[in-house]
């Protein structure tokens, strides 16, 4: 009786065990059927005429998205031009300050835009560029995104100067330099791989939003460097062409997936591998 | 004392770094006093154009079940419906595989190739823009589900709550499956070793004692991915069918907060209609603020704690 009682516990060991990694493998299965997908549907429409045209309307052959690639990089400069200054000064003064009462509530506060969804980001643009300005814009789309950066490059900021050490800055201190250059020239030289992770990650993120540029950047058929004016970018590209009803638009969709997911997931294993080597040990 | 003239020259630098010491002061001070000022204002601005919109229905804005623009009248009940009922279910199908996966890295196999490309697999599933889940969603998923409803003879919409529950669930793994894991490994081995010195089998210890101890952490996991699933925008446009009727099944068409939102914000002329969205996207600032503060709250104890 014991013994079988002992059995049937091994045996549930096992199973356990056994379901454990069948269904951690059975969720990674997504990833794989998504990339490969993406490729196998979208790899056929790339060419270099894809990257280097714009658009043609429906019923005609050929077109490229030359000008998404131009709105999204436009995007993403006008996003962290005031994003990443900004977010690694609140970061320092998060890590710096932690006993004040203005870290507390900036420390909610970065949580909470952390979760706040993308389409309320989408609303504040909208009411806070597009209807002052008088029309959608890169302008609007871009500081949208860039809100959306903010608590990540202030996370990572905050993150990596906790990790720091405190005998580097003691070193400089004691050595008479002062506190602001120690900061400057010391400290942040040495957290910037950790910040530059975290820079390039949030660029990774929002190179791929949608909802804030709904109705903010609005897309564009046309090339634009202009950024009063609206622009389209990779996503939002997608989102228009894929929910048409013409299969060729749904092929040009599937091609822009497939450079979008191409940069999205280089510059994130990228980021992984280089920065792991480049990083200051202490 | 007076300062000697010849020194005064020595003096002057300091004066200078001096300036340039409290500029950094303000500076950082100035930065972190914006974020403050920006979420503060983002609130503000959100309730100040919702204010035609609460004005007219007031509370009943809640519970009314028409969305009509064109008599203008706006009641958001089916789509707290339909956000609350994706979200759920999504929350309900990823469970077992996010806290698979959180066992797997966190006991199972801590280090090692097979965790080391568990880890990074989901954390690149993570990084996957949501369009794409959306896009890929439209053509493997859509036609799937239309397939499994026409052989059950429910009429074949493909699109709606299911199938955005499904794609969801897909997305939001990482999440849950991320804090888990941290939660799992702050167990401590003190305890873990008790129970197999009496002569627990790992089964045991992970469901008897791990789990346990960790309740708290997976609670706040679930409740920041639960945070995530609400605000889900782009894919779950896609799938979900874009109707503004109440949902009375699973499987009929419905819109969450976040897709009526996309739909509808750009094609809104009448004031009323665009203020009648702006308090939509309040209420979903308000609900993911609050579900979003109490599961980092819990975090911030654990580890504390730990």
């Amino acid at each position: 009786m014991s013994l079988f009682r002992v059995r049937l516990r091994i045996a549930k060991d096992i199973g356990f065990k056994a379901m454990v990694i069948v269904l951690s493998f059975l969720s990674v299965a997504p990833l794989l059927f998504i990339l490969f997908y993406v490729i196998g549907n979208g790899l056929s429409s790339l060419n270099w005429n894809f990257l280097i045209e714009i658009p043609k309307p429906v019923g005609e052959i050929g077109g490229g998205i030359v000008n998404s690639i131009v709105g999204s990089f436009l995007l993403v400069i006008i996003a962290s031009l005031p994003s990443i200054p900004l977010g690694i000064a609140a970061g320092i003064y998060l890590s710096e300050h932690k006993e004040s009462k203005l870290t507390y509530w900036g420390g909610l506060a970065v949580e909470v835009l952390q979760g706040t969804p993308s389409i309320v980001i989408g609303i504040i643009a909208y009411l806070w560029v597009v209807v002052p300005m008088g029309g959608f814009s890169a302008l609007s789309g871009g500081i949208g995104l860039g809100i959306m950066m903010l608590p990540m490059i202030i996370k990572t900021t905050e993150e990596t100067l906790n990790l720091m050490p405190d005998f580097l800055k003691e070193a400089a201190l004691a050595l008479g330099v002062p506190y602001y250059r120690t900061m400057l020239r010391v400290i942040l030289p040495a957290a910037a791989s950790g910040i530059m992770t975290g820079v390039l990650i949030s660029v990774a993120r929002i190179a791929g939003e949608t909802a804030p540029l709904l109705f903010t950047a609005f897309g564009n058929a046309f090339m634009n460097w202009n950024v009063i004016k609206p622009v389209n970018s990779l996503p939002l590209l997608i989102y228009n062409y894929a929910t048409s009803p013409y299969p060729e638009w749904h092929r040009f969709a599937w091609g822009a997936s497939c450079v979008l997911v191409g940069f999205v997931l280089t510059l994130n294993l990228s980021v992984r591998i280089i920065i792991k080597r480049w990083k200051v040990r202490f | 004392m007076e300062i000697p003239l010849s020194n005064k020259a020595a003096i002057l630098p300091r004066d200078r770094s001096q300036r340039a010491e409290s500029a950094f002061q303000i500076i950082i001070l100035l930065s972190a006093l914006a974020i403050v000022v920006l979420l503060a204002a983002i609130f503000l601005s959100l309730v100040l154009y919702s204010l035609p919109s609460l004005t007219a229905f007031g509370p009943s804005f809640l519970v009314r079940k028409t969305w009509d623009p064109v008599t203008g009248t706006f009641g958001a009940l089916p789509f707290l419906v339909g956000t609350l009922l994706t979200s759920f279910l999504a929350l309900l199908i990823s469970m077992p595989f996010s806290l698979a996966i959180s066992i797997f890295i966190g006991e199972y196999f801590k280090r090692g190739v097979v965790s080391s490309i568990l880890k990074n697999v989901t954390e690149l599933l993570a990084g996957i823009p949501s369009i794409i889940y959306g896009f890929w969603a439209l053509f493997v998923l859509v036609p799937i589900v239309r397939g499994f409803q026409m052989k059950v003879g429910i009429f074949p919409y493909g699109v709606g709550i299911f199938t955005a529950s499904l794609i969801l669930s897909v997305m939001i793994i990482p999440y849950a499956a991320s804090i888990g894991r941290e939660v799992i490994t702050l167990v401590p081995s003190g305890i873990k070793e008790a129970a197999y010195s009496l002569g627990a089998t790992r089964q045991e210890v992970i469901t008897k004692v791990i789990l346990p101890y960790a309740r708290s952490g997976m609670t706040a996991g679930i409740l920041l991915a639960l945070g995530r699933a609400l605000g889900e925008t782009m894919a779950v446009t896609m799938v979900i069918g874009n109707s503004n009727r109440l949902p009375h099944s699973l499987f009929s068409p419905g819109n969450t907060m976040a897709s009526v939102i996309a739909n509808e914000f750009t094609e809104a002329t009448a004031s009323l209609y665009v203020s009648s969205l702006i308090e939509v996207g309040l209420l979903l600032f308000l609900v993911t603020m609050i579900i979003n503060v109490i599961g980092r709250f819990i975090i911030k104890k654990i580890s504390i704690g730990a």
